[in-house]
């Protein structure tokens, strides 16, 4: 609730309360079929229709030749490709920490894709994990509806060769 | 395109908070030392200005530029914003040598700030994650310093680089800052002590992260004539440069690396290039840069180099782009000594230090990074390098470079969106 009237926060120099904010009416635009895809598990990539570029995060037309691209299905296993545990982070996400984020590389695409990796044993983190899709299911339409976790619940010791 | 010249330099004391000056105050005390500096030089000289800063969200307060052109008495000249991330600074510092290399203009007035302190750390966080993909990168937890954290495992993983190396870029920036009154985190640090700070993203702790500052700087840039007019020593710049990458870091291409002049493709064989390890452009900045200026080895043909270290994994991986190392030796490099500054005592032992010091003013780690002032931040102590008045101008000569000829600043926006390169000469 923001108080009525104004918070001085200090005198000198004058400092006060300001408060902000604002709704947006965000469009997915292009993008809408991936976050819809996510509400029926689903992962959608993009191919390109030319050049057969396939990238893991979406995108409309082609970053290497600028062909449209068209939707194409991930496979919902992949490897982390890179990691960290984040023990702070932006205001919006203060109280989620420590999280865990990961890049996914996927068999038969070209680019990664940037999730959350829950469910992981401390110290079993590590890149090549092989990690699975999971979804929301009550949708929020973000691309949070999707996160992963580890493939094998019980991963061996020692990566595989 | 004709010979540009920067005359003049001046910077605030970077600080957590400067709650009793607005931005265009800041600018105004680091844009008043500027002209003190050459007296001969007046405002009636000045052509038009550039200004930069980062974000609208942090300054609260749209067309900002405009308010500081006004304050500095420079309306009607021309004027514009720029506005880049993180190279935010550098990208004004090139707007500016473009207006006089063009013949646009005589001389121009590069000035940027941040005012960073008006909202807690964590909003401030959240308002530079803002700057990656909001549909698909910010909602999974926006956070810069887990980017980058993400990019130096990967790094660690490629080619070895260990954790101890990067604590060691933080041990120098740290150390070299405390002969720079300018800085606004100087301290004498140990490798224990970086690595037992409290833990950011893995495996990034707070020692090996710069801080957010309010801040401003200003450089006056002009032709040949107008140098050879006010200015007694004058410093040339030699060579510009920029390149950028995709916003996204899952969306980087495995291709070709980007060879400098004194690399071979043999080098690089089996490297998957830039992958979220490298800054493919970085090197490209560099490689124009270089081919402006005429270096072909920049690990000898440079006397310094001031390049944007947000973090001590971004340092190292600069090392490689800016081509003082091959890809993969950045951690070596650091470890070999030759970044340091020669003749400081940094509790570690160095082989080879001060060959080719790096951030001898404490860079982003230690200055702090007020975005918009950063990379003109850099470009004020490459002039002083460069004029050898380090010691008038830090109250000390400890950090001045012995027989400086030639340095390089780098600024860096994003996970390596937008970066610069800009090479900077005695005359």
């Amino acid at each position: 609730m923001e108080p009525k009237g104004t918070v001085v926060l200090g005198v000198d120099p004058l400092i006060i309360h300001d408060h902000y904010e604002i709704d947006y009416r965000h469009s997915y635009a292009e993008d809408s079929p991936f976050f819809i895809g996510l509400s029926k598990g689903k992962l959608l990539g993009s191919r390109c229709t030319a050049c057969r570029y396939t990238f893991a995060t979406p995108r409309s037309h082609c970053m290497e030749c600028g062909a449209p691209t068209a939707w194409h299905e991930l496979p919902l296993t992949g490897r982390v490709h890179t990691f960290t545990t984040c023990h702070y982070g932006g205001e919006a996400f203060l109280k989620e920490t420590p999280f865990t984020l990961i890049l996914v590389e996927f068999d038969g695409a070209d680019t990664l894709f940037l999730s959350r990796l829950k469910g992981v044993e401390p110290g079993g983190l590590r890149i090549g994990l092989p990690v699975a899709a999971r979804f929301a299911k009550t949708p929020s339409f973000k691309v949070t509806d999707v996160w992963f976790e580890p493939a094998d619940p019980h991963p061996p010791l020692h990566p595989r060769p | 395109m004709r010979p540009v010249y920067m005359i003049s330099g001046g910077i605030t004391k970077f600080a957590k908070a400067h709650p009793d000056k607005d931005f265009r105050v800041m600018v105004k005390d680091a844009y008043d030392y500027t002209l003190r500096d050459v007296p001969r030089f007046s405002k009636s000289m000045i052509d038009g200005a550039v200004g930069s800063y980062f974000s609208d969200h942090f300054t609260r307060q749209l067309k900002a530029a405009s308010m500081v052109q006004d304050y500095l008495g420079l309306c009607p000249k021309p004027s514009k914003r720029i506005e880049g991330g993180g190279a935010t600074g550098g990208l004004c510092f090139q707007s500016a040598w473009e207006a006089v290399a063009s013949g646009r203009m005589n001389c121009c007035v590069a000035f940027g700030f941040e005012t960073m302190s008006r909202v807690n750390t964590w909003k401030g966080n959240e308002f530079i994650a803002l700057a990656s993909d909001t549909n698909f990168d910010f909602p999974v937890g926006g956070f810069y310093s887990g980017y980058y954290a993400m990019m130096v495992q990967r790094h660690m993983h490629e080619f070895g680089t260990t954790v101890e190396q990067m604590a060691m870029v933080s041990v120098k920036n740290h150390a070299n800052a405390l002969y720079n009154p300018y800085a606004q985190k100087a301290k004498r640090l140990t490798i224990k002590q970086v690595r037992e700070s409290p833990m950011v993203a893995t495996p990034l702790t707070m020692e090996d992260i710069c801080t957010m500052s309010d801040g401003a700087a200003v450089c006056v840039l002009a032709s040949e004539e107008v140098a050879g007019k006010v200015c007694d020593r004058p410093v040339k710049i030699t060579g510009v440069g920029s390149g950028s990458d995709a916003m996204r870091m899952a969306d980087r291409p495995h291709g070709r690396v980007i060879l400098l002049p004194h690399e071979q493709e043999r080098d690089y064989a089996h490297l998957k290039y830039p992958g979220v390890h490298s800054f493919r452009g970085g090197r490209m900045a560099a490689k124009l840069a270089y081919q402006m200026a005429g270096i072909r080895k920049p690990g000898e043909e440079l006397s310094f180099v001031e390049l944007h270290d947000a973090y001590t994994s971004s340092e190292i991986q600069t090392y490689e782009d800016l081509g003082f190392c091959r890809y993969g030796e950045g951690g070596r490099f650091v470890e070999s000594g030759i970044p340091f500054m020669p003749g400081l005592d940094y509790g570690l032992e160095l082989p080879k230090q001060g060959r080719l010091p790096v951030n001898p003013s404490g860079g982003l780690l230690a200055c702090g990074h007020p975005v918009g002032a950063t990379g003109l931040m850099q470009a004020v102590f490459a002039f002083w390098q460069l004029q050898g008045t380090i010691g008038k101008h830090l109250g000390n000569d400890t950090l001045q470079v012995k027989h400086a000829k030639r340095g390089l600043i780098h600024s860096h926006a994003g996970t390596g969106t937008y970066i610069t390169v800009s090479i900077l000469e005695a005359v």
